[in-house]
């Protein structure tokens, strides 16, 4: 069996006084690999846990492929979990962990030798099959965890966290090895994690939750790029973020979206006036939030030469840089409250200037284009 | 200069264990090689009489059954005391529940005896309710028979059981039960296959804690016992006071020694067993059963 759509209607849940989820509703789409991202308390993991069938909301629907599973015990769903601690058996091998939900099926033995060998050999853990999980390393643990919970062949893979126990080069490691498995054998796969570059990393979309509530729905690039709300571009990536008033709204003609892309002056008050390209319906008086991410902002100590008019340009001093190889981030002073993160890419010889150091005066400056409104402020 | 203390410490513990605990036993094992005095006590003289007095088929009937009415009450000890360890293990009153398990030891011994005759008996708590409710006309003997034994025993030797098996069950992963239900086991199987065999060890310690006091039982048979549910503890106590027979008494004593002591290497030779596995099976660290192992040698003592 391939994957399952699974869908979810408005679902909530509460654990006493405590809403861990509220109205959520989300559209997974058959093989898809799907991220639910969000600070920990969000709900991603009771939305996982109601999946899974180990919590039954309190309003709402999930059901795979159209088949309403709430009535549904663990056992009888055709979706399997990756557990944070990995949930490895101690008193089993290897084998016999992989092999406990064929035991469990009386699968004949021959098949069974077949079917697990099979599983081990797809998370390359074939040779340690004798091994107590004691004596396996984090990675390991966690690829036994993924072949036992692939070999029922579920439709529908949840993966609770699965990496956050492991250290981050393993991490990166086991990332690229999920992103092979479930290329390989394209069912769902529903990944939490708290972690956005993991998200970012090996997700079809991501769903960014806050608060038991979905804030945003869409690919990695639309989540970065295009942040709903500000609570989306803050947690996703590191921001510059303002709020300001709308002073001027101009089109520019049809967007590509519904609306007419318009150009757009917002006063920000400890910064001053900025322009920015966007596609929702503004108008005059409007509160907005405003982002630009640090490795948009061009950094330089010459002024840029440019009299295009939809440059933002601004005058600071460096706090701080902070090198790390192929990149350096500023902290740039702009006025009294405002610090700018700005990120810096060594890409070439050709590109790099004079080098910045501390308290240098620089140039910080944007296109329009590279600016966004992240939410219009009722 | 470096003095050695370790006389100094051990003196006394080895001292009051050669008293009371190497000394009584090596007197049971000489008496039960004498030949019977004419009124109680020993003749110093050399006899095999008492351990050939243990063939009598009497004696093997009385041995056999209280293996059985042991068996059996252990058996319902830790059926009964699983269930509880898990539901204090996973119960968000812990410290309630563990005292409400303790209570029962700060009363006698014999008071929580008579108050079982208080409710079983003829004219005790039980008949009457029944009586009153129009379910009996006359009472039912409750009391004085195998079951009464068996019942008593297993309300005994409940707490020595549920306390090993909720220490056990409380340092259990919950979330290996979950794993086991969503990998397609129903909740008894995942009972069986996973819960019980990652707590054997506190299993095996609460079969211990049961078994062995239960096999020696004396006052419990004595009490709400009939002549048909006699066990071995109370023959010795007849051989002492009234046939006067210490030679007997002794080889008696010496059937239970053997038989516990059995008992309990069977069950170290399992665990010991279980920690060589886990032993081999540790390269990189993880919990072991060596706590565990610590209170069961303790209950040994």
């Amino acid at each position: 069996m391939k994957g399952s759509d699974v869908t979810i209607e408005g679902i909530s849940k509460s654990f006493g006084d405590f809403k861990a989820l509220k109205d959520v509703h989300l559209a997974i789409k058959k093989g898809e690999f799907f991220s639910l991202l969000g600070p920990s308390g969000c709900g991603k993991t009771t939305l996982l846990r109601i999946i899974a069938g180990f919590e039954s909301p309190d309003m709402g629907l999930v059901s795979f492929d159209g088949v309403d599973v709430l009535p549904l015990p663990p056992d009888k769903r055709h979706a399997n979990t990756v557990f944070q601690n990995y949930a490895l058996f101690p008193h089993l091998s290897v084998f016999e962990n992989v092999a406990f939900p064929l035991r469990i099926k009386k699968v004949p033995p021959k098949e069974l030798q077949r079917r697990v060998t099979e599983y081990l050999k797809l998370v390359e853990l074939d040779l340690q099959a004798h091994k107590k999980p004691a004596q396996l390393s984090g990675g390991q643990k966690q690829r036994v965890a993924i072949a036992r919970a692939l070999i029922n062949e579920p439709s529908v893979l949840l993966l609770d966290e699965p990496l956050s126990a492991l250290d981050a080069k393993l991490r990166q490691h086991m990332l690229i090895e999920l992103d092979r498995i479930h290329d390989k054998i394209g069912i769902t796969f529903i990944y939490v994690t708290h972690d956005q570059q993991e998200a970012l990393s090996v997700s079809d979309r991501i769903a960014v939750m806050n608060q038991g509530e979905v804030l945003q729905v869409g690919t990695p690039h639309e989540i970065y790029e295009s942040p709903a709300t500000d609570f989306v571009a803050r947690f996703i990536g590191e921001t510059n973020l303002f709020d300001g008033e709308v002073t001027s709204v101009r089109s520019l003609g049809k967007g590509s979206g519904k609306g007419d892309l318009l150009f757009v002056h917002v006063d920000i008050p400890e910064l001053g006036s900025i322009k920015v390209t966007t596609e929702d319906a503004l108008e005059v008086g409007q509160r907005v939030s405003f982002t630009i991410r640090p490795e948009k902002i061009v950094i330089s100590t010459e002024r840029p030469s440019t009299q295009r008019e939809d440059i933002n340009l601004f005058e600071g001093l460096v706090d701080e840089p902070i090198y790390s190889g192929f990149q350096t981030k500023f902290y740039v002073r702009v006025s009294e409250n405002v610090v700018f993160r700005v990120i810096k890419q060594h890409a070439n010889y050709s590109d790099e200037g004079p080098e910045i150091v501390w308290k240098d005066s620089v140039y910080l400056s944007w296109s329009a284009n590279d600016g966004y409104i992240v939410e219009v402020k009722r | 200069m470096k003095r050695s203390y370790g006389l100094t410490y051990a003196g006394p513990t080895a001292l009051w264990f050669t008293l009371f605990f190497a000394a009584p036993l090596i007197i049971i094992v000489l008496y039960s090689f004498l030949k019977k005095g004419l009124y109680g006590g020993v003749e110093w003289q050399f006899s095999g009489e008492a351990y050939r007095a243990l063939l009598n088929p009497t004696f093997a009937a009385i041995t056999l059954r209280t293996l059985f009415s042991s068996i059996i009450a252990t058996l319902l000890t830790i059926l009964i005391a699983l269930p509880c360890g898990y539901f204090m293990a996973k119960s968000k009153n812990q410290t309630l529940l563990l005292l409400l398990v303790i209570i029962p030891f700060w009363t006698n011994f014999l008071i929580r005896v008579y108050a079982w005759i208080a409710i079983l008996g003829n004219n005790g708590f039980l008949n009457e309710l029944l009586h009153r409710l129009g379910l009996t006309r006359d009472y039912i003997q409750f009391l004085y028979n195998q079951e009464a034994v068996i019942l008593v025993l297993v309300y005994m030797y409940l707490p020595y059981a549920i306390l090993p098996l909720f220490s056990t069950i409380d340092k259990f992963d919950f979330s290996l039960l979950e794993a086991a239900r969503d990998l397609g086991a129903t909740k008894v199987q995942s009972m069986t296959r996973v819960l019980l065999p990652n707590i054997r060890s506190g299993i095996f310690t609460a079969v211990l804690f049961t078994f062995i006091p239960i096999f020696g039982a004396y006052a419990v048979p004595l009490l709400v016992g009939g002549k048909d549910s006699y066990m071995l503890g109370n023959v010795i106590a007849d051989q002492l006071t009234k046939t006067r027979n210490w030679p007997l008494a002794s080889s008696i004593s010496m059937v239970i020694t053997v038989v516990t002591t059995a008992g309990v290497m069977i069950m170290l030779g399992l665990q010991k067993r279980d920690a060589q596995r886990e032993a081999e099976a540790k390269r990189s660290g993880s919990i072991t059963t060596q706590d565990e192992m610590g209170i069961l040698s303790e209950g040994v003592k």
